[in-house]
């Protein structure tokens, strides 16, 4: 997360956030919108049926009322609690959505239109297939590919991130984002979206969740929620006849709070919250998931498609050692593959110029008064080096420079072939440097691993994880990098339709299979795989083609992705479990306080001890409202993913959740009825 | 508590461990059409059975062909007992001269019989002939069990099939479980039977003159109470061993007399009380095998086993426990065990069998849809009682009815795959297949059905006076007994606590209804989730892939059967057995 994007949301005060979710619980009472949440909405009809109940009571009987009255309260507490937990939920995408709403706001275009004819058109204005022209300090009106020019963008009104970054025709930075602006230059674009359908706009509706569907699993729980209610309405309402039949006939309130009480409040309440705080996650960490379905889809990846540049290795080779012919002081060789690296731009070059100073003490010379005469690389002689004080000094691929000194009719030493067969054979490039006609030796070029990769990669293959590196390296290289990483497979020499063939084959097999790109090659795979993260600084094609975006365009940042997707499932699971376990002890609270003045044997259920049946039953209902409350701070921030093994992990949330949700509420009841006890409020 | 009682209850576990692998396996070869020993001699009868009837053995049903296949069949048989009981004073094999059943009556027996219920509002020795007896009735016991089985194997098809709509075809599917499972095995235990002392005959009643008569108190029809004299007692006959071991076998439970399995015409030895009890649990244990060898996940199939042999074994040791403690009311009556009694509650018991035995019987005809029993579990002890209740409950999951307790017992895993799985951070998944919505919605439905039927009619029989007239003992007892009555036939089990008066008209309509959708309603969601199965692609499992085997899998099922079942059963049950055991140990009895 970058520093800006930081500042936007801690910009919101937590004050006005909750101020506001407080609201916006009353207004979700709605029936309307209730009625999407099945286990709530019964709670809300239960709440409403005690209301009516005590009004009736209150002015036709003038009975003693307190009982009645506090179990309504805490019913209606119940469904605000649960609108609390969505709202809060929502309510950090609002406050997010405004901002980026800003970055919205009506521009004016420069349409094309003829003949290098321009006119000015509002950007609401324009649809896809359009071509605008941008100057500098002017906002880009639209989504689009650049077809011309070259320019800095500021785009920290959708990243977050404050430097300026290039966008240019053709290749894979071709892509702009209306709402950012042009800082330098000029640039011709091609809109690729009508108004309304722009990633700005999507990015609103994602953050506000206005376009938030429920996701397959979340479908298939609220199925599960929505059983076990009409279960436990079956078994409340068919209880009535036996307890008439016992002699024991209940009243109102507290049938409908052993109802409330047994039905999958906890869950119900927080399902919604969850799902939204997950697809919060994402966007904290700068990653736009155009669906829920995909954050799912997250969490069931068994195959990572990861490029080796950028991703496992950093973006250039380095030189990591210098391997000095017999008879050669390495200290010469050193001194002689600095002068031939000091023009020499290349990241590559300058690394060789960084070891031979940080290894070997020796400063840069200088150089003018030797008269030098840099060699440039040039792709027919494939070396390159410098000329001075009579002596020719060369550095390049082996078999070059191997022909540069055969043509100067001396020998290659034969222990040096045998070094360039070792560093190629462990995963390195090797240069080999000549001065005149001699070979004093080799450099060893190699790719750095990113640090912690590999630990990353272990984690990954406890979640039960396949890594698989794709390059465009030999394989002899690509396997020495794989080792060396940790991955446990790797695509060597790919190109992109071999990217697109290993996700199918591994689809068919039945693997969910996540990947990220940039290029517009990296489109129709992106598209095929079930998690497909596109880069924000890569091509539109490539953006339309992934089901995420990530605006800081890191690729490592899949592997957080699959964790978030884990962590939203793990916290529905562990909520859902949480839920049910609790029945338990709400039972032993409120049976026996249904029968025990009928039955006063059934005394030896309450098993907690409850004072009195009044508030055995007041104490399960506020357990029950309090317990969502108190789960909010999760449903948010999600359960602690730990990267194990599925049985360990299993183990460990049942007995978390499963267990614990067993005991919990015994404790839970037993204090609050003490405390109602205490305070005589029953 | 005796250690011979304790022995005997080990042992049989024992026993039905031993039997379960070779019986997983017959199975798996009978239904995937692999060679078996029987292969030379049953072949032939099979492809001849095929031409008659024109079953095109290679033919492939989708579920819904397999299910209106399997309901039509069910339907038809249903009609023709029916039929069947209504004529079978005018059809031969009646030697006693019985008359045609009653409409409701005859009506209640064929859906219970049909669905593998076996409720019986009758008494067989006085109500059906030999014909109906025969060609009626154990006809059903054969067909009803092969229903049972051929449905499991489809459900584990649906498991262990991938991305098609073939799910086997019905027809050939009940020939082979008829001639290769059931018939070989009957024959052989029916005359095993036969060796212990069960009848198997078409002769008349016997009729005995009592060495020593006695007299009785006869109520008359204008209700006042006379004394007789009895000088002789009839002593029913009939074709009995060949309708016991398929009562056991295929856990159907209907028993030739009334007295069921405590008469000693059909279960006359300790030696074919524990054969009968080993027939009762022989292929639901099996399956869990077939079930492991079929999905390719052996040690999921015996983890499966593992949670069913757990909740038997809580539950017949809290019968055992229960019924050996007695009757704390009994104040100075000597109830413990010694070499001249059995002790404990014998009040419904048979003494040649015992406490153990009869706590052990209750437990495994209860756990099993089966019905069958061998002594009166309307006289156990309150929790004696509630044990068996609370198994039907369940969902007879533990081992179950044949071929029912498998599919139940999925529903359960779907469920508890489906609430956990989702802790070890993926969409759930079942040996590879994805549980979705329309999976979850179908298992929700088979259970709900359950609950709707048995809470239902339970209700409205506890405060109706057509409900409450039948009851024979007042207080929790009573609700206990109506429980029990509409929890046995929507469980499709059929034992009874029998002091309820089931055959009135309302009995006799709502526990036949109940059956009927404890069965149908139950088996046709699970068919379709069994082809929604079938269609899935199969993911390949990996170390993040949540483990359906091992003692951690056991234990999470084991929690979600209780958990769901005693939720839902839980205020019902306060108010009958957990009630009435209270009010027991305050002193009062029903």
């Amino acid at each position: 997360m970058t520093k800006t994007a930081r500042g936007r949301r801690q910009s919101l005060t937590d004050r006005k956030l909750v101020s506001r979710a407080i609201l916006d619980s009353f207004v979700k009472l709605d029936p309307r919108t209730m009625l999407k949440n099945p286990v709530m909405f019964v709670v809300e009809v239960g709440a409403a049926l005690t209301t009516i109940q005590l009004a009736w009571d209150m002015f036709h009987h003038g009975r003693e009322i307190g009982f009645g009255f506090q179990i309504t309260v805490w019913l209606w507490f119940t469904v605000l609690f649960a609108n609390f937990a969505e709202a809060m939920a929502e309510g950090r995408g609002k406050a997010q959505a405004e901002t980026l709403r800003k970055a919205r706001a009506e521009t004016q275009a420069r349409r094309v239109w003829g003949e290098g004819q321009t006119e000015i058109v509002p950007s609401s204005k324009l649809r896809a297939g359009d071509v605008v022209i941008v100057s500098a300090g002017e906002f880009i009106p639209g989504d689009g590919d650049v077809i011309e020019g070259v320019a800095s963008v500021d785009e920290s009104a959708v990243t977050g991130e404050s430097a300026p970054v290039i966008r240019e025709a053709g290749g894979d930075r071709s892509a702009v984002t209306g709402g950012t602006r042009v800082l330098s230059d000029e640039i011709t674009v091609r809109i690729s979206s009508n108004p309304g359908e722009t990633f700005l706009d999507r990015m609103i509706q994602l953050v506000e969740g206005a376009s938030r569907q429920k996701t397959p699993n979340e479908i298939a729980l609220n199925i599960l929620l929505a059983g076990l209610t009409i279960i436990f309405l079956l078994a409340v309402v068919t209880l009535e006849p036996y307890a008439v039949y016992s002699g024991a006939p209940q009243n109102l309130f507290i049938l409908v709070s052993l109802l409330v009480c047994l039905i999958p409040t906890t869950i119900g309440g927080l399902l919604s919250a969850i799902g939204i705080a997950g697809m919060d996650r994402l966007i904290r960490r700068n990653v736009i998931a155009m669906s829920g379905r995909a954050v799912e889809a997250a969490g069931d990846v068994d195959v990572l498609l990861l490029d080796k540049t950028g991703t496992i290795t950093l973006g250039n080779r380095q030189a990591t050692a210098l391997h000095a012919c017999p008879n050669v002081n390495e200290v010469d060789l050193a001194r002689a593959v600095q002068l031939a690296s000091l023009a020499d731009e290349t990241p590559e070059g300058r690394s060789i110029v960084v070891l031979v100073k940080e290894k070997y003490g020796l400063r840069g010379h200088e150089l003018a008064q030797h008269n030098p005469n840099f060699i440039p690389f040039s792709a027919q002689t494939r070396m390159s080096g410098v000329d001075l004080d009579g002596m020719q000094i060369r550095k390049g691929a082996p078999d070059a420079i191997m022909k540069y000194v055969a043509e100067r009719g001396n020998e290659v030493p034969a222990g040096i072939r045998q070094t360039v067969a070792e560093i190629a054979g462990s995963g390195g490039t090797p240069l080999l440097v000549a001065q005149d006609d001699r070979v004093l030796g080799a450099v060893a070029l190699t790719d750095i691993v990113k640090g912690g990769i590999r630990d990353r990669f272990d984690r990954l293959r406890a979640m039960g994880i396949r890594t698989v590196m794709i390059t465009g390296d030999n394989p002899l290289t690509a396997a020495a990098i794989a080792r060396q990483a940790g991955v446990d497979d790797f695509l060597a020499e790919a190109k992109p339709e071999d990217k697109m063939a290993l996700i199918q084959s591994e689809q068919a097999k039945g693997k969910l299979v996540a990947m990220c790109g940039d290029g517009t090659n990296d489109a129709p795979a992106l598209a095929q795989a079930d998690v497909g993260v596109a880069m924000n600084t890569g091509t539109q094609a490539a953006k339309e083609a992934g089901n995420m975006v990530d605006l800081d365009s890191n690729p490592t940042k899949l592997i957080e992705i699959v964790e978030i997707g884990k962590q939203l499932l793990i916290t529905r699971g562990a909520l859902t479990t949480f839920s049910v376990s609790n029945d338990v002890a709400k039972y032993f609270a409120i049976i026996p306080a249904m029968f025990s003045v009928a039955f006063p044997q059934l005394e030896v259920l309450n098993v907690m001890r409850l004072a009195t049946p009044e508030s055995a039953v007041l104490s399960a209902v506020i357990f029950n409202a309090l317990i969502i409350v108190a789960l909010i701070p999760l449903a948010l921030r999600g359960v602690r993913y730990r990267p194990v093994g599925a049985a360990t992990l299993l183990r460990r949330n049942l007995l978390i959740y499963g267990l614990g949700g067993v005991i919990a509420p015994f404790v839970g009841i037993k204090l609050i009825d003490l405390l109602l006890t205490h305070l005589r409020i029953l | 508590m005796t250690a011979l009682g304790w022995f005997q209850i080990l042992f049989y576990l024992f026993v039905i461990f031993l039997i379960t692998k070779p019986v997983g396996i017959f199975l798996a070869r009978v239904f995937e059409g692999e060679k078996t020993f029987l292969d030379s001699v049953l072949r032939p009868v099979e492809k001849l059975v095929y031409r008659l009837t024109g079953v095109d053995e290679k033919h492939e049903m989708r579920w819904t062909e397999y299910a209106i296949a399997m309901l039509l069949f069910s339907g038809v048989s249903m009609v023709l007992l029916y039929v069947l009981e209504r004529l079978q004073r005018w059809m031969p094999f009646n030697p006693q001269k019985l008359p045609n059943v009653d409409p409701t009556l005859a009506f209640g027996t064929a859906a219970s019989f049909t669905t593998n219920t076996n409720w019986q509002a009758y008494s067989g020795e006085t109500t059906m002939s030999y014909l109906t007896q025969m060609a009626g009735l154990a006809y059903h016991n054969f067909v009803s069990a092969a229903v049972g089985i051929v449905l499991a194997i489809v459900v584990i098809r649906g498991i262990a099939r991938r991305e098609t709509e073939e799910l086997g075809n019905f027809w050939v599917d009940m020939t082979r479980c008829l001639l290769w499972v059931l018939l070989p095995v009957c024959l052989v235990a029916s005359l095993a039977l036969v060796s212990q002392g069960v009848v198997q005959n078409l002769e008349p009643y016997t009729t005995a003159q009592l060495i020593v008569p006695h007299t009785e108190q006869v109520r008359g029809a204008d209700g006042k109470i006379t004394i007789e004299k009895v000088t002789e007692q009839v002593i029913p006959q009939g074709p009995v061993a060949s309708q016991e071991a398929i009562k056991e076998f295929g856990t159907n439970g209907g028993g030739f007399f009334n007295a069921n399995s405590s008469h000693p015409f059909e279960n006359p030895t300790p030696l074919s009380n524990f054969l009968e009890m080993v027939l009762i649990f022989a292929i639901p244990s099996g399956l869990t095998y077939t079930l492991g060898r079929m999905s390719g996940s052996q040690r999921h199939g015996w983890a499966v086993w593992a949670a069913m042999a757990f909740l038997f074994f809580a539950g017949v040791t809290t019968t055992y426990w229960a019924e050996a403690r007695g009757n704390p009311l009994l104040h100075g009556v000597d109830q413990q065990a010694s070499a001249m009694q059995a002790g404990g509650n014998m009040e419904g018991k048979e003494v040649r069998f015992g406490v153990a035995d009869s706590a052990l019987f209750a437990t495994i005809t209860t756990d099993a849809s089966c019905g069958a029993v061998n002594s009166m579990h309307d006289s156990d002890t309150p929790l004696g009682g509630l044990v068996p209740l609370v198994n039907i409950m369940l969902g007879e999951v533990v081992f179950g009815g044949v071929g029912a307790g498998l599919y139940g017992i999925v529903v359960f895993v779907i469920l508890a795959v489906f609430i956990a799985g989702l802790m070890v951070g993926r969409t759930p998944e079942y040996l590879g297949k994805k549980i979705e919505a329309y999976d979850v919605k179908m298992a929700m439905l088979s259970i709900l059905i359950l609950t709707l039927t048995i809470l239902g009619f339970s209700a409205v029989a506890a405060v109706e006076p057509f409900g409450t007239s039948s009851i024979t003992n007042p207080g929790p007892h009573g609700l206990s007994q109506i429980l029990y009555a509409y929890t046995s036939s929507a469980g499709n089990n059929g034992s009874a606590f029998a002091g309820l008066n089931a055959n009135t008209p309302w009995y006799n309509v709502t526990t036949a209804v109940a059956q009927l959708l404890g069965r149908f309603f139950m088996i046709v969601p699970i068919l379709a989730i069994a082809g929604n199965l079938a269609r899935k692609k199969t993911i390949p499992e990996s170390s993040g892939t949540f483990p359906v085997t091992g003692a951690l899998f056991s234990t999470l099922l084991v929690s979600t059967i209780v958990i769901v079942g005693a939720l839902t059963f839980f205020p019902a049950l306060s108010l009958g057995p957990i009630l009435e055991h209270l009010l027991m140990l305050a002193g009062k009895t029903f």
